[in-house]
């Protein structure tokens, strides 16, 4: 090994600051079981479930700079999206399936929801709350489409095409039999609420929702 | 056109080939149902076996390449086709692995093939070689394997006809394989890409000096078809931006069109370069029955039609390697085989390295591509518990 990738290792091993929404996540995984992250990113949760929680680790990333960060660390990730490639999986092929801040951008929403739920004997949801104040505020004082920092696109440019609230959230859950097992609701930097975190409250107060998913 | 062989013997004929041989005296059943044997392997390495003989990788050489991956070649004089990977310090690191790799069986560098010997008869094989596949060339090669006494490969790899080999590795030796690197390969040979071998095919056929197949016996060498199949096949290599960027339009020494037939473009000038080059270096038969494994070639239909069941229950560690401007085994045919994998709930790495180079990307210098292959053999040797280089 060249000292380049040597240092490049080392420097990777470094405990990494994860986002809040992702350190919520890996303190929902058992140590030892088999995760697949979807929209993995340059690996910060795979690379840090790997070296902590000793997982079996598979990743999916669209952007192709993010899969070949990650297989030149060592992390096991394919090219792939939410929307084409979870089909192949066999059913309870993993015990977490990790999907953050990822489903609003997805073109089947449900069906991806119905592949989580297929895949990982539990998922791990997180997606950004559209019912929260300021949005409404933002719509209903302002008149305009809301960006915030979880949502920062322009409306004719944003990947975000299929945003729901919390509650919306919990109804396609509830309509699908999937159990909602736990649920967090965070503000913006990932730090949780003391809230019903489906309730009417944290529907309006929290930026983010956290799930833990199971199959009913 | 203006295509004179260089001799009118077989190629490389006169030449003496470096590098070891293994004669196997059992018998080797094809997929054809014919038996071949006693037959010869020949194989260079690079680097050396450690005592847990834990650390070995087998390439696969793709369908013009041979044996002689990292040291010039006997024929040509050429630094290996995989010099820019394979050394100390390198990507394939030969201070750490113990890198193998085979001539495939029907080559023309020294293994067991058409233009050898048939002991029976004292003559050429020619057209009595046996049609062989792909499952073939690794039959042939697990008995290297075996020789070397090597339990269980670190890592088989290979880009296009090597990747075809490195899949059929992985599906019927997986307890031998620990790590699989396919590299701009696919799971099955395309409609298109048999077109192509086809046209290959007929142009050595077509060739007076082909006779039938029996052109050694005759004296004779079927040069001039041999170099029209490398010239079409060539393009197939290459991609539209990559010969745009490198020729164009421009005019091969001269500042006006000849109207004539001579080679006036510097792609025309190219394309007969490359194909009277490689008549010097590969026979024609060979060609023939190398091109036909890659056709027969289809993982999935040896399993009952679903490419999964190849990779059922596997353990080996995946990473499939495709390239953005390949249309000859294009990012769609390389995903086919992720999917595979995925179904098999396999543990898979995935990247499409973005080049302009096309097919011919996996034997360039590919920064990308090395740094990917680099990382991923890392981690593996890291689970393999393989110290560092």
């Amino acid at each position: 090994m060249s000292m380049d990738a040597r240092n490049l290792t080392r420097n990777f091993a470094a405990p990494p600051e994860l986002r809040g929404d992702l350190r919520l996540a890996a303190e929902m995984i058992e140590p030892g079981s088999r995760v697949l992250d979807i929209g993995c990113g340059d690996g910060e949760l795979l690379s840090y479930l790997t070296r902590h929680k000793d997982v079996d680790g598979r990743g999916m990333e669209l952007s192709q700079s993010g899969v070949n960060a990650c297989v030149r660390h060592g992390l096991s990730v394919i090219q792939g999206d939410a929307d084409n490639d979870l089909a192949d999986y066999p059913t309870g092929a993993f015990d977490y399936v990790v999907l953050s801040q990822t489903l609003q951008a997805t073109r089947n929403p449900r069906q991806v929801l119905l592949h989580l739920a297929r895949i990982g004997k539990r998922a791990i949801v997180s997606i950004p709350n559209f019912g929260h104040w300021r949005i409404r505020a933002s719509l209903l004082i302002q008149g305009r489409l809301p960006k915030t920092a979880l949502l920062p696109f322009p409306w004719y440019e944003t990947p975000n095409i299929h945003l729901c609230t919390i509650q919306d959230f919990a109804t396609l859950c509830a309509e699908e039999g999937i159990r909602i097992e736990r649920s967090i609701s965070l503000d913006r930097w990932g730090r949780p609420y003391r809230l019903n975190p489906v309730g009417a409250l944290a529907n309006l107060l929290a930026e983010q929702g956290l799930f833990l998913l199971a199959r009913r | 056109m203006n295509l004179s062989p260089p001799s009118s013997t077989r190629p490389g004929s006169a030449v003496q080939r470096p590098g070891l041989r293994l004669e196997v005296a059992e018998k080797l059943r094809l997929d054809s149902g014919v038996t071949l044997g006693p037959f010869t392997i020949a194989y260079s390495t690079y680097g050396n076996l450690n005592a847990e003989r834990s650390n070995a990788i087998l390439i696969c050489h793709a369908l013009t390449g041979d044996q002689y991956v990292a040291e010039p070649h006997p024929i040509t004089g050429k630094p290996g086709w995989w010099d820019i990977l394979v050394g100390p310090g390198k990507v394939l690191d030969t201070d750490r692995y113990f890198l193998i790799c085979p001539n495939v069986l029907g080559g023309c560098m020294g293994s067991t093939g058409p233009g050898e010997i048939d002991p029976a008869t004292g003559k050429p094989w020619g057209l009595t070689f046996p049609v062989y596949t792909i499952a073939d060339m690794v039959r042939a090669q697990v008995k290297l394997i075996d020789h070397l006494g090597i339990e269980q490969l670190f890592c088989v790899t290979g880009g296009s006809m090597g990747g075809m080999q490195v899949l059929e590795w992985a599906s019927a030796y997986p307890e031998r394989v620990f790590a699989a690197v396919p590299i701009a390969s696919a799971a099955r040979h395309s409609a298109q890409n048999i077109a192509f071998h086809e046209v290959g095919r007929q142009a050595i056929m077509a060739d007076p000096d082909w006779c039938g197949g029996n052109y050694q016996q005759q004296g004779r060498n079927p040069a001039r078809g041999l170099a029209v199949a490398r010239m079409a096949a060539h393009i197939t290599y290459l991609s539209e931006q990559a010969l745009h960027r490198k020729f164009g339009r421009n005019l091969q020494d001269r500042n006006a069109l000849g109207f004539s037939f001579d080679a006036d473009f510097q792609v025309e000038n190219y394309l007969r370069h490359q194909g009277i080059s490689f008549v010097e270096r590969f026979d024609a038969n060979s060609y023939l029955y190398m091109t036909r494994a890659c056709d027969y070639f289809d993982l999935a239909a040896e399993h009952d039609g679903v490419l999964a069941n190849a990779f059922k229950g596997t353990r080996t560690r995946f990473c499939v390697i495709s390239f953005t401007s390949d249309w000859l085994y294009p990012t769609a045919e390389n995903r086919q085989i992720v999917h595979a994998l995925n179904a098999a709930a396999a543990n898979v790495s995935f990247v499409e390295v973005e080049t302009d180079k096309g097919h011919d990307a996996f034997l360039l210098d590919e920064p990308e591509f090395h740094a990917t292959l680099r990382g991923f053999l890392d981690g593996c040797a890291q689970h393999r518990g393989l110290k560092a280089g």
